[in-house]
C-alpha cells in the first residue's frame, strides 16, 4: 500500500486526489449469495427426492409378475388385492371431476378478474379483491361437506335419481368454486400487468370498453392468464379432500358425472388410511397411482403451455 | 379567404377534483393546419390535448368546464358519446404504443371496431403508405409490430390512426422518443397529412413547433399553478414578434 500511494506532494502538484479503487472482500455478499442459491436448490432436491421415491416404488409394483403395462392401461377395473390393475377406473373420475371444475371457475374466473380490472373503480376492487381471496383461504374439508350436504340436494331436486348421493358433479362444481379465486387474483395481476398505454391506444382509436378489455388487454395478458389455469388444472387434478367426501369412494371407470367415482387422490387417501402392509400390491400400487397423478399433472402443464405458447400476444 | 375551424374552444377548463389544471382557453383550430401547443413541462399541454378526445375521461375526479367544438358540436355535450368522439379525433402518443399483434393486425383492427366492411388488404396498404412505412414493411405485414423499430412503430401507429379516417389527429410529443432522423421523417409525414387532416401537436421541442406549424399555443402556469394559454397566433409570430414577454422568453430560451 504505502510504496503504491502517491507522495502528498505529488497529489497535490498534480491536482490528484486520492482515490481508493481497490477490490474489496464483501462477505455478506457472499453469504447472502450461497443463500439464496441453497434455497433455490433446496426446492428442486425436494422434487427430485419425491420423483425418485414415487419411481422406486412404483418399480415394485410394475415389477410383480402379476402387473403389466397392458393390464395397468388396457383394462378398466382398479383393485389390486383381486389382480385387477385399470388405472383407468381412478384417471376417468380425476378427468371428470378436474374438467367440471376448470369449466366453471375459467369462465367465471376471466370474467371476475376483467371486470376487477378494467370495469370496476378503485373503490370497487379494494373491496371485492380481498373478499373472492377469502374464498381461498376456506379448509377443503369444509368444501367438502358443502359439496355433500349443501350442493348435493340441490342437484338432486333437478337431476332427481339419476344422481348418486355420492357424484362427481357435485364435487367438481365445488372444486371449481374453490379454484375460482386462485383464478380470478392470478388473472387480475396479469391484466393490471398490461401497460396502460396499450388501453389509452385502443381507446384513442375509438374502442368500446368491451373491446378494449377482451381484444387487446386480455391476449396481451394471456401468459400470466395461462400460468392462472396452470395452477388451477394442478390443484383440481391434486385435490383430494371435496373429492374424497363428495365424489364417493370406490373406483368406478364412467364418464357420467352425475354417478360416484373415486378419484386418483381419493383413492390413495381412501386406501393408505387404512392398516396397509409394506410389502403388499396394495401399498405399492399407491406409488402407481401417484406418479401416474404426476404424469396427468404433467401432461396437462405441458399443454396448457402450449396453448399460450400459441396464442398469447407479448409486450415488452 | 374565410379560415375554417375544425376545433373552437370557448372559456375551457380543465379541473382535477378542486384543482384547476388548464384554466379558460380559448382557441380556434384551424381546418387541415397544424396547431402546436408549447410551452415548459407542467403547464397543461397534455391535459389540454387529451380533453380534444376525452381521454381525461378516464382520469379519475377529472371533468370539464366550458365548451369544446368540433364543428359546431359541443364534445363535451349531454347526448355525446365519447367513443363516438375518439372515432372522429385519433391520437398519437408520446411513446410509440402499438398492439402486440402483427404489423397487418394493428392497423385492421381499429378498422374492424370502427365497422369497416370494404377491402381491408387495401385499407392496410393505404394508412402505411400514408404513413411513408409501406415500403418497409411490405414483405413482412404478419411480423409482429414489436419487431419494428421505434420511429417504425411511431409510423405505424399514425397509420392504424389514419385507417380510422378521423378528422383531426392529435399527437402528444410523437418525436420525443425518437432519434433525430425519425423525428425528420414524422415531421416530414405531418406535411403530407396536413393535406387531409386537421393536426394538433404539443411538444417540447420548440424548433420542432417552428419547423412544423402553421399556428403555436403557448402556455404557461399562473400562481394558482393553473395553465392558460397565454398567447396563440401564427407560428411566425410568436416565434418572430411575441405579443407576450413570457413567450419571447421561452421561445429565445431564456427559460425553461
Amino acid at each position: 500500500m504505502k510504496e503504491e500511494a502517491l507522495h502528498p506532494k505529488t497529489i497535490a502538484a498534480q491536482g490528484f486526489r486520492q482515490i481508493d479503487l481497490k477490490k474489496k472482500t464483501r462477505l455478506s455478499e457472499s453469504v447472502i449469495q450461497a443463500s439464496l442459491f441453497f434455497a433455490g436448490i433446496l426446492s428442486i432436491l425436494i422434487t427430485l427426492a419425491i420423483v425418485y421415491e414415487l419411481g422406486k416404488e412404483a418399480l415394485l409394483f410394475f415389477n410383480d409378475p402379476d402387473v403389466t403395462l397392458m393390464k395397468f392401461f388396457g383394462t378398466t377395473k382398479w383393485q389390486p388385492g383381486i389382480g385387477q390393475y385399470g388405472i383407468w377406473a381412478l384417471v376417468s373420475s380425476t378427468l371428470v371431476t378436474s374438467t367440471i371444475a376448470i369449466l366453471i371457475s375459467l369462465p367465471l374466473g376471466l370474467a371476475a378478474a376483467i371486470y376487477l380490472s378494467e370495469y370496476a373503480s378503485y373503490r370497487a376492487r379494494s373491496i371485492l379483491k380481498p373478499i373472492l381471496e377469502i374464498l381461498a383461504g376456506i379448509p377443503t374439508v369444509v368444501y367438502g361437506y358443502f359439496a355433500l350436504l349443501f350442493v348435493t340436494p340441490i342437484l338432486k331436486s333437478i337431476f332427481g335419481d339419476a344422481l348418486q348421493v355420492y357424484n362427481m358433479l357435485s364435487a367438481g362444481l365445488v372444486m371449481g368454486i374453490m379454484i375460482l379465486p386462485l383464478i380470478s387474483s392470478m388473472s387480475e395481476d396479469a391484466l393490471s400487468a398490461v401497460p396502460n398505454s396499450l388501453r389509452e391506444a385502443a381507446y384513442a382509436m375509438g374502442a368500446t370498453k368491451y373491446e378494449a378489455s377482451v381484444q387487446i388487454v386480455l391476449p396481451a395478458a394471456l401468459s400470466g392468464i395461462g400460468a392462472a389455469v396452470i395452477i388451477g388444472i394442478s390443484r383440481a387434478v391434486g385435490e383430494t379432500m371435496i373429492v374424497a367426501v363428495a365424489a364417493g369412494a370406490g373406483p368406478n371407470f364412467t364418464f357420467n358425472p352425475l354417478q360416484a367415482a373415486e378419484t386418483m387422490t381419493g383413492h390413495i387417501a381412501r386406501i393408505s388410511g387404512g392398516d396397509l402392509s409394506y410389502n403388499s400390491i396394495d401399498y405399492t400400487s399407491l406409488f402407481a397411482i401417484a406418479l401416474m397423478l404426476f404424469l396427468v399433472t404433467l401432461v396437462l402443464n405441458l399443454v396448457s403451455q402450449w396453448v399460450v405458447n400459441r396464442f398469447r400476444e407479448q409486450y415488452e | 379567404m374565410e379560415k375554417i375551424y375544425a376545433i373552437e374552444t370557448s372559456n375551457l377548463s380543465i379541473h382535477y377534483g378542486n384543482f384547476t389544471a388548464v384554466k379558460e382557453v380559448a382557441m380556434k383550430v384551424e381546418k387541415q393546419k397544424i396547431t402546436a401547443i408549447i410551452g415548459p413541462s407542467g403547464c397543461g399541454k397534455s391535459t389540454l390535448l387529451r380533453a380534444f378526445n376525452r381521454m381525461n375521461d378516464f382520469v379519475p375526479g377529472c371533468h370539464i368546464t366550458g365548451e369544446l367544438l368540433l364543428h359546431g358540436q359541443n364534445l363535451y355535450g349531454k347526448d355525446i358519446d365519447p367513443v363516438e368522439v375518439r372515432r372522429k379525433i385519433g391520437m398519437v402518443f408520446q411513446k410509440p404504443n402499438p398492439f402486440p399483434k402483427s404489423i397487418y393486425d394493428n392497423i385492421s383492427w381499429g378498422a374492424k371496431i370502427n365497422g369497416f366492411k370494404g377491402n381491408m388488404n387495401e385499407l392496410v396498404e393505404q394508412s402505411l403508405r400514408g404513413a411513408a412505412l409501406w415500403d418497409e414493411v411490405k414483405d413482412k405485414l404478419q411480423q409482429s409490430a414489436y419487431a419494428l423499430s421505434g420511429g417504425q412503430q411511431q409510423r405505424l401507429c399514425i397509420a392504424r390512426t389514419i385507417a380510422i379516417q378521423p378528422e383531426i389527429i392529435l399527437m402528444d410529443e410523437p418525436a420525443s422518443a425518437l432519434d433525430p432522423i425519425s423525428t425528420l421523417r414524422i415531421e416530414e409525414l405531418m406535411q403530407e397529412l396536413k393535406k387531409n387532416y386537421t393536426i394538433l401537436i404539443v411538444t417540447h421541442n420548440m424548433q420542432q413547433a417552428a419547423r412544423v406549424s402553421d399556428y403555436t399555443a403557448m402556455m404557461m402556469i399562473d400562481d394558482q399553478r393553473s395553465g392558460g394559454v397565454i398567447e396563440f397566433d401564427d407560428t411566425k409570430k410568436i416565434f418572430t414578434r411575441p405579443g407576450d414577454k413570457r413567450t419571447e422568453d421561452y421561445v429565445t430560451g431564456r427559460f425553461g
